[in-house]
């Protein structure tokens, strides 16, 4: 077989090690596997969400060097030496929720829950930036994520609200999310 | 804080009105924190030992006779272990469930002929997706061409070319339903509007698509794993298709990421599942891809033509509807065209009128099948209603709010029978205009409107609508759109399954799917902790699969809140009988002067004398000779809860009977700004009022309406399943179907009203579908009025920005001619 047959009937293989959820895997993998199947198949990493493959729903959004990307429009070989997190950064024990999550919970920003962990994801990427948004900006932040559940309102008011505990003003008035 | 953040959901007071602890607060959702960890155990993450997974090869043309499937090349790559082809299904099976007529056959890959783009054609199952597309790739297939048939109304002409041979002819349906004397209504009328509309097709699009695990297992059973849903109600069907015994099925059930009524009738995935891994011998995975779902799904939602009128008096009121309506039902039936029997238990909305015309057509066309999208067909009726009502006011010079004021149903006016039998329960419609009408200024934002207008030529609109919203539907209402109905079936029950274990904590069993993201699981636990007491929190769910399954219909047609209340209320009620009996026996009271409290039965006025629900639990289990005479061990209940109003349709046609008794209401109040040099429109403000009875919990209500009023939005703005002239598809990714994304959709103000059902238990009403069913009538009318000066008029969605240039433009050119 040529390299490029190979490539196409996935013989091609390399290994890689990556950097996932704080700490380092190394795999050999076929060169045509995507990092999400990568991350869902072979690191049973579940959360990272497949809705269409295609790089538009960004359900299988997870941080890439700290950054958001669609993980289906990736090989596995391209994260290479990088580092990768999905939602099983945050917390996998559904009793000690991450305080991201813990808003997402309060606020009901979930209904089926099959964007939620790239929701998630782009909260915390969003809180990091360290800027205080306004709705209207925050819903611009999400937008690369389709929810077909939750009309995006109570994922505005969770990231708001994740936003507002992270920074540690949730007490001092309650207006993130707040229902006076 | 300076982040400015809108305050979108108004506090209700059901909790303190109706003396419930749980009822009607807001509360968290039991459900979410397995999904916020990213276990929501879907579909795609199961794997069972030696699973081989399945690709599928789709016709990339609309009709054609099949004239051979060549899969040489394919059985030589290593990792594919079969091809299989309709030859196969017509061989080894029998053709799917269907509800429409025997002429109409289907099986899971298409057999002689296909008949629509994306139909598919044949399965490469391989020991990995890879390796099965792979395969697909080298597959053959020799198709000998046939003519399209793509507009639904060609495809009734005689010489159109036929779908299915068998059935002699394109429609599939043909019925005309007659209530009152409409001529007469017309003939009397003041003024009558007259419309030609059309409603696209879109879908519902979960996230998440469709997919099914088939094992083959013991003793000859097979289980399948799926996200569809109503398979409890459904499953033998499954098992006629398949030849397998019906004890010999399990469906075992998968949580969905959302349906909207897209996997609702457990059809094509699951089957084809079933019958891949019977062949193989083997555990096999298809899980759909978007490109699958989009083209292929189990169906798609409405695709309907409109002639239709409607009659007033000169003081607005309503006399007469009279519709004619060819739906473009793509190549199979499935399920028969139950959207019409939803249209038909709200006809005539919220108003009053008694004349009322219905001519159906369900028309065979070279396109995916119809089936199930939140609202089920009734939203697009109420979408025709509410452009009619516009029509005539603007014709009267009425203005919205006050046509529909002089229309409505009367609150005292309930029960209410309308034209054709169905009953509404209760309602109180002024009072949730009302409330729409306080919740924005309108006054504001029509002068607003004006100085815009004069001052910077910006094109403001307000559109108002309402909808009812039936919910619980009973199975009867399948059967008038039949001459004869194949299955006169009456029932639609839900079951469900308390148990107390030892140490007096509680297991809820569901007895079908339904977790799709709605939350059954909170509703369950709501109900059970109202009635014992308990911390919601404290339940644990689970669901049955089909083969221990109790009677059940699963969710769809908003029914699912109010039919599990009713069989955990049920169930609950046989098991504190039981821990009451058990109480009187052990403290040696009178069963009559006990109570239970708070997880506690005690003596009525002496409530230190009691004993926990852990202890008489413990005596339940343990304790055989402290129980009463003639009681068993255990504490566990099951109940059955039917439709809570049924009646029978009259044999001739004449009444259909109480299909869909339970019936919310809604109104919303759209403001926008449309940009005439761009046709973008742009959300200003949104106002959604909701009635669905008593509220569970109001803040999931309010997701449900929300995300429903969105859906809605992308249905009138963005959504289309398109397919050209030649019957070919143009919406393959979902960069040609456009879902809205939250820089589109406006922040909603939601507010509630509740007249509770008389009917079901705890007065709760659906509240699933609404948001989508009123959503479309509310924003057309807001970009006709942004549009006025213009004359714009909304006649089919999604209305694309290049429909509103195009409208704008030749309004202009009218008024320069002018
Ligand atoms: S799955 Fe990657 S963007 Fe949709
Ligand atoms: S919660 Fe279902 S897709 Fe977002």
């Amino acid at each position: 077989m040529t390299t490029s047959t190979a490539a196409k009937y996935g013989t091609a293989r390399r290994t890689v090690t990556m950097h996932v959820n704080g700490r380092d895997v190394t795999r050999e993998v076929s060169t045509r596997t995507t990092l999400a199947d990568f991350l869902r198949d072979e690191l049973d990493l579940v959360s990272v969400h497949l809705g269409c493959e295609h790089g538009e729903c960004g359900c299988c959004n997870v941080l890439f060097d700290g950054h958001s990307v669609r993980s289906c429009l990736m090989l596995a070989v391209q994260g290479d030496g990088h580092a990768v997190e999905t939602v099983e950064s945050l917390s996998v024990d559904p009793t000690e929720l991450h305080p991201i999550q813990e808003s997402f919970a309060e606020e009901q920003g979930l209904q089926c829950g099959f964007c939620t962990p790239a929701m998630v994801l782009r909260t915390k990427e969003i809180i990091e930036t360290g800027h205080e948004m306004t709705d209207a900006e925050v819903r611009h932040e999400i937008s690369g994520i389709l929810c077909r559940c939750t009309g995006y309102q109570n994922i505005v008011n969770a990231v708001q609200s994740a936003g507002a505990k992270l920074r540690g003003e949730a007490a001092a008035d309650g207006a993130a999310g707040g229902r006076s | 804080m300076t982040t400015e953040h809108t305050d979108t959901t108004e506090h209700t007071d059901t909790a303190q009105k109706s003396g419930y602890k749980y009822i009607g607060k807001d509360r968290k959702r039991v459900e979410d924190p397995r999904l916020l960890v990213g276990r929501g155990g879907y579909i795609a993450d199961l794997k069972l030992p030696g699973m081989l997974h399945a690709a599928i090869l789709r016709s990339p043309v609309p009709h054609a006779r099949i004239r051979s499937v060549d899969a040489t090349e394919a059985l030589k790559l290593p990792g594919v272990v079969a091809v299989l082809t309709g030859e196969d299904c017509k061989a080894k099976m029998n053709p799917c469930m269907n509800f429409g007529p025997a002429t109409v056959a289907q099986y899971p890959l298409a057999v002689d002929k296909v008949r629509y783009v994306g139909e598919a054609v044949a399965a490469v199952v391989a020991e990995s997706r890879y390796l099965a597309e792979d395969g697909v790739d080298l597959l053959e297939v020799d198709y000998e061409d046939l003519p399209p048939v793509t507009d639904p109304r060609a495809a009734m002409e005689p010489e159109s070319a036929l779908l299915h041979e068998e059935h002699g002819s394109n429609i599939g349906c043909e019925r005309t339903f007659e209530f009152g004397d409409v001529n007469a209504a017309f003939a009397g009328a003041d003024l009558v509007v007259e419309d030609t509309l059309h409603w696209g097709r879109s879908a519902g699009m979960p996230m998440e698509t469709a997919g099914a695990v088939a094992q083959p297992g013991f003793n000859g059973v097979l289980e399948i794993y799926c996200n569809s849903l109503n398979f409890s109600y459904f499953s033998f069907l499954i098992a006629g298709a398949l030849r397998v015994p019906s004890n010999k099925l399990t469906m075992k059930p998968v949580p969905a990421g959302g349906s909207f009524g897209s996997k609702l009738a457990a059809h094509k995935v699951p089957t084809l599942a079933g019958f891949l891994a019977l062949r193989v011998g083997r555990p096999v995975s298809y899980v759909e891809d978007r490109i699958d779902h989009l083209v292929n799904s189990d169906h798609h939602g409405c695709d309907r033509f409109y002639e239709a009128r409607m009659g007033f008096r000169a003081d607005g009121t309503i006399v007469g509807l009279d519709i004619d309506v060819v739906d473009d039902y793509g190549a199979y039936m499935q399920f028969g065209v139950g959207h019409h029997g939803n249209a038909f238990s709200q006809v005539v909305g919220p108003y009053r009128f008694r004349d009322v015309r219905y001519r159906l057509r369900a028309v065979l066309t070279d396109k995916c099948q119809q089936g199930a999208y939140r609202g089920f067909g009734s939203e697009v009726h109420n979408w025709v209603l509410e452009r009619l009502v516009d029509s005539g006011a603007a014709r009267l010079g009425l203005a919205p709010e006050e046509i529909r004021r002089r229309n409505f149903i009367q609150p005292d006016q309930f029960p209410y029978t309308i034209p054709g039998g169905n009953v509404y329960d209760s309602g109180d419609y002024p009072a949730v205009l009302d409330k729409a009408l306080s919740m924005i200024d309108l006054d504001r934002w029509r002068a607003e409107q004006k100085r815009l207008w004069a001052q910077e030529g910006r094109c403001i609109g307000i559109g108002l609508a309402t909808t009812q919203e039936r919910s619980v539907f009973s199975s009867t209402e399948f059967w008038f759109l039949v001459e004869k109905p194949v299955l006169p079936v009456t029932s639609s029950p839900e079951s469900a399954t308390v148990t107390i274990d030892p140490t007096g904590q509680f297991q809820l069993m569901l007895h079908c799917q339904s977790m799709w993201g709605n939350s059954p699981e909170t509703v369950g636990a709501t109900v059970l902790a109202e009635e014992f007491g308990i911390p919601p929190e404290s339940v644990n769910v689970r669901y049955a699969d089909s083969a221990h399954a109790l009677p059940s219909t699963g969710p769809g047609g908003s029914r699912y809140t109010v039919m599990v209340a009713g069989a955990i209320r049920g169930a609950s009620r046989k098991l504190r009988k039981k821990l009451i009996h058990i109480a009187a026996h052990t403290l040696e009271v009178a069963a009559e002067d006990l109570e239970l409290v708070d997880a506690r039965v005690q003596v009525k006025d002496a409530p230190e004398t009691g004993l926990t629900l852990a202890e008489l639990a413990g005596t339940a289990y343990f304790f055989a000779l402290s129980l009463p005479e003639g009681m068993t061990s255990g504490l566990e209940e099951s109940y059955t809860y039917d439709h809570p109003y049924t009646t029978l349709p009259a044999p001739d046609g004449s009444d259909f009977g109480v299909f869909y008794p339970i019936m919310g209401h809604a109104c919303h109040i759209a403001v926008l700004e449309v940009d005439p040099d761009t046709g973008i429109p742009s959300f200003l403000d949104y106002v959604a009022v909701h009635d669905a009875g008593t509220i569970v919990n109001p803040k999931s209500l309010g997701g449900h309406v929300t995300g429903g009023a969105t859906q809605g939005i992308g249905t009138t703005l963005y959504e289309e399943l398109a397919y050209d002239e030649d019957g070919q598809f143009l919406s393959w990714t979902f960069r040609d179907y456009l879902i809205p994304t939250a820089g589109e959709v406006p922040p909603f103000r939601i507010g509630h009203v509740e007249t509770p059902s008389p009917f079901t238990e705890y007065g709760v009403k659906g509240g699933g579908e609404g948001g989508r069913m009123v959503a479309p009538a509310a924003v057309s009318a807001a970009i006709d009025d942004a549009l006025r000066e213009y004359g714009m008029r909304v006649r089919q969605v999604p209305v694309k920005p290049s429909d509103i240039v195009a409208a704008v433009q030749a309004g202009t050119v009218r008024a320069e001619a002018g």
